[in-house]
């Protein structure tokens, strides 16, 4: 029994508090001690370099071939963060309803009763740690993307004019999408509700918005969540869809709106 | 200390805990009875904020849970379902709880040690057995060296020895001058741990009192069968009978 004196141990400096900077580092423990959270990460960076450098590869026998591209090559070594739904999107969607699916969430609410830190804590380690990664991620494709295309006329360097801003930018747009679903998770409360969400939001949403009659589809088409955020890849303008940083803006926007959603949600169900 | 004034939950049109006031004083085990769906799990998720009362309010230690400045160390809580991510080891699942409030290394390992899950610590949850889960339960709940503990049914899945562990455990700990707060439908066990019950019965308080005063006639477990008699929601009728007959 003598280790579990009042004065021994955890009260010892009398210093014993919550605040949100200890629930955040309560997160990041929870985040790395999930062999889950690697195996989806590098699920995401194999997703991503593997599509842009064989649409790189494949852009180069195109003009082996003497064919016209259709899109700038620099862009196309951007091209695997469309599927960063179906990698960081989960993970997000996996960090909240994971919580909800095993139990864990009585521990950490009873541990945070104010619930809220948790939220917060959770959106800023997640996206600390996936704009590493993504940014690490999509730097290191476009650098061996345009590697494989130097020696010809398409090639693109990150000093041309808007290439930095596409390839950050996207880095940005994936950690968002990763957000997104840490918000649906705390908002569906289940795994299987969130990620077909995410899946219907940012993946069916823009198909089913071509099938309408064009006048109709050109105004809302650019509006849609992954249409906005994915408008930050352009290197030239694009007709039909928003300036670069207005897209990505409103993609944040929408971000915002999700996790204001799961906040009240958090704070009003019973856990 | 416990301080429960009205507390009420409704679910739709079921009504769980029914106007239930009580008081847990420090310095003795308090056990928490009541037959399945008496409303026990649902006072102590209250009592923890998990669940917002549909009126009255609770408070420990003076104050809503929810306000206090360092809950680890307020209260320690044992839930009845199990509440850890099979996925993490035990050790970063106390880490994490713990860092909550700055609660240091050498307290996780020692509540680890306390628990006498050092030889699993670092594997993950997942292939725990029941028993080693409610230990890691435990461990958690004394984390933060708290002043209350509530542990829902935390003899569930012991073995003997884990059994006399815990009953040694939850004296020592009311010894010290904590409030613990127990429940269990195990009336038996709450018979050798606990000094003072609070029953419940469909959510309504049935008795506040000592053991000692409950069982001045008979044992703890006749004495809990007269009381709730009629709140009991499914009952066999030999046990029925046999209780009957014990009354007479």
């Amino acid at each position: 029994m003598s280790g579990i004196t009042i004065t021994a141990g955890a009260h010892a400096a009398g210093q014993v508090r919550l605040t949100q900077g200890r629930v955040a580092r309560s997160e990041w423990i929870k985040l790395r001690s999930l062999r889950s959270t690697a195996w989806t990460l590098a699920a995401f960076v194999v997703v991503t370099a593997g599509t842009g450098i064989l649409l790189c590869q494949n852009a180069l026998s195109h003009l082996h071939q003497g064919k016209h591209l259709g899109t700038s090559p620099a862009v196309l070594s951007l091209y695997g963060a469309y599927l960063a739904p179906i990698t960081i999107g989960v993970l997000g969607v996996l960090l909240a309803t994971g919580e909800y699916s095993t139990g864990m969430i009585r521990a950490t609410l009873a541990a945070v009763p104010r619930r809220l830190p948790v939220l917060w804590a959770k959106l800023g380690v997640f996206a600390a740690a996936a704009v590493v990664a993504s940014e690490v991620t999509l730097l290191v494709t476009f650098l061996g993307g345009q590697a494989l295309l130097a020696h010809t006329h398409a090639g693109a360097s990150l000093a041309d004019p808007g290439v930095a801003r596409a390839v950050v930018g996207t880095g940005l747009y994936v950690t968002i999408v990763g957000l997104f679903g840490i918000a649906l998770g705390f908002l569906l409360r289940n795994t299987a509700a969130a990620i077909s969400t995410m899946f219907g939001v940012m993946l069916m949403l823009p198909v089913l918005a071509n099938l309408l009659p064009p006048d109709i589809a050109g105004h809302i088409a650019p509006y849609l969540p992954s249409n906005a955020g994915q408008a930050i890849m352009a290197i030239h303008p694009i007709p039909a869809t928003l300036a670069p940083w207005t897209g990505l803006t409103l993609f944040v926007g929408y971000a915002v709106l999700a996790s204001a959603a799961a906040a009240i949600t958090l704070i009003k169900r019973d856990a | 200390m416990i301080e429960a004034h009205g507390l009420t939950k409704r679910y739709g049109g079921k009504t769980a805990v029914d106007d239930l006031s009580f008081t847990v004083r420090p310095g003795v085990v308090t056990g928490f009875l009541g037959p399945n769906g008496a409303g026990k799990s649902t006072t102590i998720r209250m009592i923890l904020g998990l669940d917002a009362p549909t009126a009255g309010r609770v408070r420990v230690n003076g104050r809503e849970y929810v306000r206090q400045a360092a809950p680890l160390c307020e209260v320690g809580a044992l839930l009845e379902a199990r509440a850890v991510h099979p996925g993490r080891s035990a050790r970063d699942h106390l880490r994490a709880l713990a860092a909550t409030v700055g609660v240091s290394r050498r307290r996780v390992d020692e509540v680890i040690g306390l628990a006498g899950l050092e030889a699993v610590a670092g594997k993950r949850v997942g292939g725990f057995s029941l028993g080693m889960g409610q230990r890691l339960g435990i461990a958690a709940a004394l984390l933060g060296d708290p002043g209350t503990l509530i542990l829902d049914e935390p003899v569930n899945g012991l073995d003997p020895e884990g059994v006399l562990w815990i009953r040694s455990l939850l004296t020592g700990l009311a010894a010290q001058g904590r409030t613990v707060f127990v429940s269990s439908h195990l009336i038996s066990e709450m018979a050798v741990t606990a000094e003072q019950v609070i029953i419940v019965g469909r959510g309504r308080l049935i008795a506040d009192t000592s053991v000692a005063a409950l069982t001045v006639d008979g044992s703890l477990e006749e004495a809990f069968m007269a009381l709730t008699r009629d709140d009991v929601e499914y009952r066999a009728d030999t046990t029925a009978g046999l209780a009957g007959t014990g009354r007479r």
